[in-house]
Parts: C-alpha cells; sequence; structure tokens
C-alpha cells in the first residue's frame, strides 16, 4: 500500500503535469493567434504599399465584403448545388464500385495479386488528363464531370477497402462460414462491419479527390458549378472575389473532409 | 499450376494479359459495329498513333518541359520543405500550433486556385511551378517533423554521451534516422507536384505534356488523344515506380 507522502508526491507530480499542459496550450493559442494577425498584417501592409499592383493582392476589408456579397448571392447557392450534386454522386459511384472492386482484390489472394498493383500504380496519376475521354463518352453536361469524380474516388476506396479485408480478424470469417453464411450475408454482416474504418478513411480521401477533380473539369467546360464561377470571376477580373470564392470553396473541402474524418473516428 | 500461380510474376503477368484481352474484345466490338467508333477508337489506331504522336508532336521536346517543371518544383519542395519540417521539430510550440494547419492545407483543393496564379507570375512555366510547389509542399513538411521526431530515444541518448553539439547530433543523429520518413514525403510531394504539373498544363493550356493532350483533343484528334493520355500516364507510372525504388533502397538506413 503506498504511503501518504508517495500518494501526494504523485499527486504533486500530476498537477505539474496539468499545469505544463495548460501553460503548453496557452502558449500554443497565443502562436496561433500571432500567426493570423501577422499574416493578416502583413497582407494588408503589402496591399496598402503600392508595392505590388493592388488588384493582384486586394485588401483584406474587400475580400471580407466579397465573402459576405457571395454568401448572399443565389448564384452562389446555384452553383454550389451544382458541384455538392456532381461531388456526393461522383462519391456515391465510386464508392459502390471501389468497395466491391476492394472487397474482390482483398478476398482473393491470386486476383488480389494480379490486378491491385495496376490499381496502386493508376491511383496517383493525374486524372483530369482523362477530361476529353469523359467528354466523349458522356458529352459536355453533368455526367462527363460525375464520371470522372467517380474515377478519381474509385482508387483510393478500392485499395483501402481491400487492404481493410486483409486486416480482417480471422476468427469473425471463421464464424461466417460455420453459420454457412452467403456471399452477400458475409459481405453484409461480417466484411462491412469489420472494415468500416478502412473503407471510411477511404471515402475521406476519395471525397477530396472527387472533389477537386469535378471542380477542374467545371473549370475546363461549363457553363454552372463552383468551378465554372472561379473562371467566371477570373475572366471579369474580380480579385477580391475570386479569393473570397477560393476561401470558401477550400472551407467547404475542409468541413467535408473534418465530418467524414469525424465520422469514420465514431 | 499451384505452384505456378505462388510465383511473384504469374499473377502480375496474368494481369497485363487480361488488360490486353480487354484491348482486342474492345477491338472486335469496334470492328463489328457493336461499339460507337466515333467515341472510341480502334486500340490498334491509338498504338500506330503512339509512334505519330512521339515524332511529330515533339512528345520528348514536351516531357523535357514538363521534367523540367516537375524538377524546378521538387528541388523547391525539398529545399523549403525540409528546413520548414526541421524548425517545427525543434520549436515544439510552433509544431502543435501550425501543424494541423499544414495537414489541412495537403487537402485542400489548391491546383483551383489557378486563375490567382496566373495572374500573379503570368501565363508561363512560372504559375506551373508555383503552384505545383504549393500544392506539394505539405507531405515533405510533415514527413520531416514526423520523421526527426520518431528518432529512438536510444541514439539521441548515444549523441549525447558523446558530448555532441547541436549541429552534430543534427547530422549524425537525427537527420539520418529521419531520412527514410523524409524520403517518404519527398515522394508524396513529388507525387503531388507531377499531378499538378500536367494538371495545370493540360488546364492553362501551356507547357509541355498536359498541353499536347489539350491540343490533341481540340483538333479531335482521337487515337492520338488516347496515345498521348496513355503515354502520359505511362510515364506517371514508371515514375512512381522510380521513387518506390529509391525509398525502399533508402529502408535499410532506419
Amino acid at each position: 500500500m503506498a504511503s501518504t507522502g508517495e500518494m501526494i508526491l504523485k499527486a504533486s507530480a500530476a498537477d505539474m503535469r496539468r499545469g505544463r499542459a495548460s501553460r503548453e496550450a496557452r502558449i500554443v493559442l497565443t502562436i496561433r493567434l500571432a500567426v493570423v494577425g501577422v499574416f493578416f498584417l502583413l497582407w494588408e501592409s503589402v496591399s496598402r504599399s503600392g508595392l505590388i499592383f493592388q488588384d493582384v493582392v486586394p485588401s483584406l476589408f474587400a475580400i471580407g465584403q466579397s465573402i459576405i456579397k457571395l454568401l448572399l448571392s443565389a448564384e452562389f447557392w446555384k452553383n454550389l448545388q451544382v458541384t455538392a450534386f456532381e461531388t456526393l454522386t461522383a462519391l456515391t459511384i465510386g464508392a459502390i464500385t471501389g468497395v466491391i472492386a476492394g472487397i474482390v482484390l482483398g478476398a482473393n489472394r491470386f486476383i488480389g495479386d494480379a490486378f491491385e498493383p495496376y490499381v496502386y500504380y493508376l491511383s496517383p496519376t493525374p486524372r483530369i488528363i482523362l477530361f476529353p475521354i469523359m467528354i466523349m463518352w458522356f458529352g459536355i453536361g453533368l455526367a462527363s464531370k460525375i464520371a470522372l469524380g467517380a474515377l478519381s474516388s474509385f482508387f483510393s476506396i478500392a485499395l483501402s477497402t481491400a487492404a481493410g479485408m486483409r486486416q480482417i480478424d480471422k476468427v469473425l470469417i471463421r464464424v461466417g462460414k460455420s453459420f454457412r453464411a452467403t456471399s452477400w450475408q458475409m459481405a453484409t454482416k461480417i466484411y462491412l462491419p469489420a472494415m468500416r474504418l478502412p473503407v471510411l478513411n477511404g471515402i475521406r480521401l476519395g471525397f477530396g479527390t472527387s472533389l477537386i477533380t469535378v471542380l477542374l473539369a467545371e473549370t475546363k467546360l461549363s457553363n454552372q458549378g463552383l468551378g465554372y464561377m472561379v473562371m467566371s470571376i477570373y475572366n471579369r477580373f474580380d480579385m477580391a472575389g475570386l479569393y473570397a470564392l477560393l476561401v470558401i470553396v477550400f472551407a467547404i473541402a475542409g468541413l467535408g473532409n473534418m465530418l467524414i474524418g469525424r465520422l469514420a473516428r465514431e | 499450376m499451384s505452384s505456378l500461380i505462388r510465383q511473384r510474376w504469374f499473377p502480375v503477368t496474368f494481369g497485363g494479359l487480361c488488360f490486353v484481352a480487354v484491348g482486342v474484345i474492345v477491338e472486335a466490338l469496334l470492328r463489328l459495329g457493336i461499339l460507337n467508333r466515333y467515341i472510341l477508337p480502334f486500340p490498334s489506331e491509338v498504338l500506330a498513333a503512339m509512334l505519330r504522336v512521339i515524332e511529330e508532336e515533339d512528345m520528348i521536346g514536351r516531357l523535357g518541359v514538363s521534367g523540367l517543371e516537375m524538377l524546378a518544383s521538387g528541388l523547391a519542395v525539398v529545399l523549403v520543405g525540409v528546413p520548414l519540417g526541421t524548425l517545427l521539430y525543434r520549436v515544439r510550440v510552433l509544431r502543435l500550433a501550425v501543424e494541423d494547419w499544414i495537414a489541412a492545407l495537403a487537402a485542400a483543393p489548391i491546383v483551383l486556385a489557378f486563375p490567382l496564379f496566373l495572374v500573379i507570375f503570368g501565363r508561363g512555366m512560372g504559375t506551373v511551378i508555383a503552384l505545383a510547389f504549393c500544392f506539394g509542399l505539405a507531405p515533405v513538411v510533415l514527413k520531416t517533423t514526423e520523421g526527426l521526431v520518431g528518432t529512438r530515444q536510444v541514439l539521441i541518448n548515444v549523441g549525447k554521451s558523446l558530448n555532441m553539439s547541436s549541429s552534430q547530433m543534427f547530422w549524425k543523429i537525427l537527420f539520418p534516422a529521419a531520412l527514410p520518413s523524409i524520403f517518404t514525403g519527398i515522394r508524396l510531394s513529388w507525387t503531388f507536384c507531377l499531378i499538378a504539373v500536367i494538371g495545370v498544363e493540360f488546364l492553362v493550356n501551356i507547357g509541355g505534356l498536359g498541353q499536347l493532350i489539350n491540343d490533341l483533343a481540340e483538333r479531335y484528334d482521337m487515337p492520338a488523344t488516347y496515345a498521348a493520355i496513355t503515354f502520359v500516364i505511362l510515364v506517371s507510372v514508371l515514375f512512381f515506380i522510380l521513387l518506390e525504388r529509391l525509398e525502399k533502397w533508402l529502408q535499410p538506413a532506419r
């Protein structure tokens, strides 16, 4: 049994650790605020100095105004709806095909060895160059963007699912087989619940790649969507508006990523 | 047969042959008129167009332009990213403050900001290099910090017991221990750079291989477009394999 002295020493050590952690948290917060403050200050100084053409570095006030203006405009929400529809449809198609392909690659060693290296090495190639092919196959409307987004998200989801499939506890698979579960029951009752985390991680990565591909495709050839809006603002040379729209798009991408990440953790 | 399946080369060759078989089936379906030849060219025409594109469209010269942009952005990423990662390792509170932001930067669709870069750097190589640099910076910073933080305490203790100076400690202990992780970061960063270089060339219609695909697609030269896309994908895959081999070669240093 620990003596009273030892207990006091342990308690004071824990207090010291807590104190050090809270001091560190305060310093971290101060540094964050300082970094943001210095960035804003430098930006505003450069903007007002006249050293650089002012339209290239518009004042933060102008960017803030543009953000509010964009968020209040019906045009922004209409284009956001189009991009969200394209990205989510692409992600759904990519997720369904990716999970099926991942299960097939992960369940059979020979098929995995035969095709996974190709999926792995094709996954980081620049997908936007396939856009001309998608236009030829699916036309210039939403379908070509959805197809390209689905193709982009497919690879990361298939690879994550295949890796997750191999990590499943063999006992669970034996239990399923001993109950004579059908292939569909094995997939829905054993495989998918057991590899929820890698699949959701793959979907999180797939969301990022599918969003960026859809946006880039919209900048290339489209008359709606946020990518199209970026190009139309650029063509008007409204730099404050361009910065504002990019800030909003980055925030949306970060938020989507965070939501799927949180879902995976829960 | 089972011993053949266990051979490492057999499944990969089988996979490759399956792709060839798909090509042959597509060729047959096109010749039978089941598939539309106006949206899908004959695979044999694509193969023939590959040589034409290499000779007539100055493919090697364009590869050089893209390679140069890739090299410039890749070197800049290493020259800035590794010292920045080291700084984050040295100043713990700074690391805690900005590491999450850098990770968020890695996931941000930075390439979408290409119109902004066009205004700042003009319509030329500067835009491509600057954008590829911004897109590829985060992984090398994060992996450098991760490698340095993950250095085994026993190695640091050995350095301390030998009374090493701060500089000796870094170059003799920390840096070699973190090298495999740093190279993983470089591999990821250069992959990002390649995607950005080809992507921006294609979108803005400037530079090397990306521009070629855009040009051929606008001319509606379908076999040549498919051939150029295949060529770029092959070059990208070779590049990744090469980087991966280099990374594996560095692994024993761990």
